[in-house]
């Protein structure tokens, strides 16, 4: 059994939905050096891969409908629209954590995951037995629990605005006591991802239309400057490119 | 039943930097040789090829061309006494895994030691006096000189066609160059970088303030060059995805580009990829190795018979490798005995961001890795340490390495770390924040250390390697004083707002410090202080070898590469030139 990979078992047991199911202590073991050439790899070794970006109604691979909405609240607190920029669910941001936690990243495939777990010191980093999915899952579910129990059946999302920013800062601050988890691993794992699909290529579902690199002024995937970095302080104005566009540039001039 | 190969002359554990020059010149000398690379071939066409190299996501913060954690990781304490745990994600360092290794991901940034470092502990003695350094601070001399060392150093800058302006060549000091630096035999191949904007502001403060500003030597090479082997260099684009990435252009120096065609090239060279290591195999009786055993692509385990092994993995790898195959005596933190993990160090990191008005555009996305302005008036053997209670010292730099915007949206103290004002913050600093780089030594500690854990094991079954480290109190001191001074050029830079970062109150595995991992495998001049001798083969079986930074017996203020490289060299030719002709115990015990 313990030849047998984590992913394999996702695959088994039916997919990533099934992650929190996983027994923890299970002992995992990479199956990398004893694949043999009859088992093929059946995930992909590294985690980048998501589908391109489509729009808000999207099908969802991980999340459930009220994690969604959680989810969605959240990060449209974390980074809010303004008047000038649109903010992370415009962007697509919930559709970028969906495929990321659905994917390799969300089934913890560059995470060593071996017991005896012990939480040990801010210092000594991640100790829980959880993958990235398996901690969304789990920790949202327990937020819920903790807000219908304080805060009279009601929802994140149901919350007003000031009142989602307090449950925010809370968690962030580790004040919200949850079953399985310090709040703040699950609020700094959230923060983090959300950060990382406003920023990241567009190609990756989050960073609509490149919304954040054309806010900060980042060019993208596009880059050569050897003769402009010498022109101190001159703005520079040409628009951002996403690899995706770079990629179909290159295919336009390969047929002409 | 392990399979078992046809014996070679050489084995080498490891594809990267050091086992491509092994391979380059053991094959050339007519040895046979075999590599043994625990990841996957990579090429710059098609493995490094823009659009897709440029993909913060994949490669700066997943981690594509790195080790991989559920394979193979360390744990972690701060003091004897605690309890270590895994590194459960790579944060602090990123070892790198695959042909090339961690040369492939590095940034460029080619600085030689000062001649002080290598004879530090008879230095300090001679200039401060034999009371200066406290017991508990392990410091050692090298067993080399920076003279001996000089030719290798050298050759690897022209290996690697190194951009920059010499300081000093043969004691002459030269305008624009760093003066502090050892004397050179020749200056670099190659021209310096063009200056970045922040770089520029940063020699303005730094001048004004009487120090010595220059560029950073930097392997990213600044035109059309052809290497000493016949390599070709093409110019780098400043194209800001260089530190995590594999160089699209042929610009910045990897094993690819600069070494391993002219390896392969030889029939006497085998670079097997997708081979783990798991141990050194070595006769009780004679005291000699006998080969190596990996674990291949199919689970199957094999012996490789050699004459001769060379550990040229990641530093920590080649430690936890000798401690794995029961070679050497274990280092024991409580006696101060053992050698094996010994004086195990890193880089003591710290910093200044310089806020400037929106008006003033930084375009920090026009970067390369080692894109820099640096002064090295506070290191090592720059200035006078006598009233100050601590040893070593830092370089101060303004790099522009790039404007990824996932991990570089500076906003000033203050800011909170999300919601509408974070993202108006960010907006507002994104193109205007100068950073400094205050890059450190690390002085061993008699706690600091290599082991073996007791608890967690690796994919294949073996312990995980052990670090204990924390940052001595002379570091804590050393960076104080020299993040002051960064400071006080963050303040003549003329922003409207710094922040300082100063060193952490306890080194963390969490956060990205550097991936300048240092000792555990030190040379040295006493059998009973150190693992390997001057020329890194091992005091306790001489037909082992080992490279890489695992051999420092403490770190300089600067980047390792340049000195893993040139002692590399320095150690092939001693192989190929006295050892190999007529093998035995180069320096006898």
């Amino acid at each position: 059994m313990d030849k047998l990979s984590r992913r394999n078992l996702f695959k088994v047991a039916g997919g990533a939905g099934a992650a929190a199911a996983v027994p923890h202590g299970f002992t995992v073991r990479k199956a990398e050096a004893q694949t043999g050439v009859e088992a093929p790899v059946v995930a992909p070794s590294e985690s980048s891969a998501a589908p391109a970006h489509a729009g808000h109604d999207d099908v969802l691979f991980f999340f459930t409908t009220e994690e969604a909405r959680f989810v969605e609240a959240a990060v449209d607190r974390l980074i809010p629209a303004d008047e000038e920029w649109p903010g992370a669910v415009w962007a697509g941001v919930v559709n970028f954590l969906d495929r990321q936690l659905a994917g390799a990243y969300g089934a913890g495939a560059r995470m060593y995951l071996e017991g005896p777990w012990e939480l040990g010191v801010s210092q000594q980093g991640y100790q829980l037995p959880y993958t990235p999915a398996e901690l969304f899952r789990i920790g949202i579910q327990e937020v819920r629990d903790w807000l219908a129990e304080h805060e009279g059946e009601t929802e994140f999302w149901d919350l007003s605005v000031s009142r989602q920013i307090e449950i925010l800062q809370m968690l962030e601050a580790g004040a919200i006591p949850l079953p399985s988890m310090p709040s703040s691993v699950l609020f700094e794992t959230l923060l983090a991802t959300t950060v990382e699909g406003w920023f990241a290529d567009p190609a990756y579902g989050g960073n609509r239309e490149m919304v954040s690199w054309r806010m900060i002024g980042f060019p993208g995937a596009y880059a050569q400057y050897v003769d402009l970095v010498t022109e101190y302080g001159r703005p520079y104005e040409r628009p951002p490119m996403s690899m995706a566009e770079v990629a179909r540039s290159h295919d336009h001039h390969g047929k002409h | 039943m392990a399979v078992r190969m046809k014996p070679v002359d050489v084995a080498l554990v490891g594809g990267g930097a050091t086992a491509a020059i092994l391979g380059k010149e053991l094959a050339e000398a007519g040895y046979s040789v075999v590599a043994l690379e625990r990841g996957r071939m990579r090429r710059t066409v098609p493995d490094f090829q823009s659009p897709y190299m440029h993909d913060e996501l994949k490669y700066s913060v997943r981690h594509a061309l790195m080790q991989d954690p559920s394979t193979q990781t360390l744990t972690f304490r701060n003091f004897v006494g605690q309890k270590a745990l895994p590194m459960r994600q790579l944060g602090s360092f990123l070892p790198g895994t695959g042909v090339g290794g961690a040369m492939v991901h590095w940034n460029g940034q080619t600085w030689r030691f000062q001649p002080e470092s290598f004879v530090l502990r008879s230095w300090v003695n001679e200039r401060y006096g034999e009371d200066f350094l406290p017991d508990d601070l392990t410091i050692q001399d090298w067993g080399i000189t920076y003279d001996e060392l000089e030719p290798h150093y050298d050759f690897f800058e022209k290996i690697c066609g190194t951009a920059g302006i010499a300081g000093n060549v043969r004691g002459d000091i030269h305008e624009g160059g760093n003066p502090f630096e050892g004397p050179r035999s020749d200056a670099y191949p190659n021209p310096p970088m063009k200056q970045a904007y922040a770089g520029a502001l940063f020699e303005d403060a730094a001048t004004d303030l009487g120090y010595h500003p220059f560029p950073v030597p930097s392997s990213n090479v600044t035109r059309h060059y052809t290497n000493p082997y016949g390599a070709k260099f093409q110019p780098c684009m400043y194209c800001g995805f260089c530190e995590t990435y594999g160089c699209e252009h042929f610009a910045k120096a990897s094993p690819q580009v600069a070494i391993l065609p002219f390896a392969l090239a030889n029939d006497n060279f085998e670079l097997r990829p997708h081979c783990y290591v798991t141990r050194i195999e070595w006769d009780r009786g004679s005291n000699e190795a006998t080969g190596v055993t990996y674990i291949d692509s199919r689970g199957r385990e094999i012996f490789q018979p050699a004459n001769m092994v060379a550990l040229c993995a990641f530093a920590h790898h080649n430690v936890v490798l000798m401690l794995n195959s029961g070679i050497g005596t274990p280092y024991d933190p409580v006696t101060g005995e053992g050698t094996v993990g010994r004086n195990y160090t890193y880089q003591t990191m710290s910093g200044a961001s310089v806020f400037y008005p929106p008006e003033v555009r930084l375009n920090p996305f026009m970067g390369a890795g080692a894109l820099g302005t640096a002064i090295d008036d506070f290191n090592t053997g720059s200035f006078d340490h006598s009233e100050l209670g601590f040893v070593g010292g830092a370089y101060i730099a303004a790099y522009t390495t790039s404007g990824r915007p996932i991990h570089r949206h500076p906003v000033p103290e203050g800011t909170p770390r999300w919601g509408a004002e974070w993202k108006k913050a960010v907006q507002r600093h994104y193109n205007s924040t100068a950073t400094l780089t205050v890059h450190g030594s690390s002085m061993p500690h008699r706690g600091n250390y290599i082991g073996l854990d007791p608890t967690y094991t690796d994919a294949f079954g073996q312990p995980l390697g052990m670090i204990t480290f924390d940052f001595p109190h002379n570091d804590r001191l050393m960076s104080r004083y020299v993040t002051g001074k960064a400071w006080d050029i963050a303040r003549a830079m003329g922003g409207e707002q710094i922040s300082v970062g100063w060193l952490d109150d306890h080194y963390s595995i969490v956060p990205y410090q550097t991936t300048h991992n240092t000792g555990g495998a030190i040379m040295g001049t006493d059998p009973t202080k150190s693992v390997v001798n001057k020329f890194l083969q091992s005091w306790d079986l001489h037909n082992l070898w080992v490279m890489g930074a695992c051999v420092f017996p403490q770190n300089a203020g600067y980047n390792p590469t340049d000195t893993v490289g040139a002692l590399a060299y320095w150690a092939v030719d001693h192989m190929i030139n006295d050892y190999l002709p007529d093998p035995r115990p180069l320096v006898p015990t």
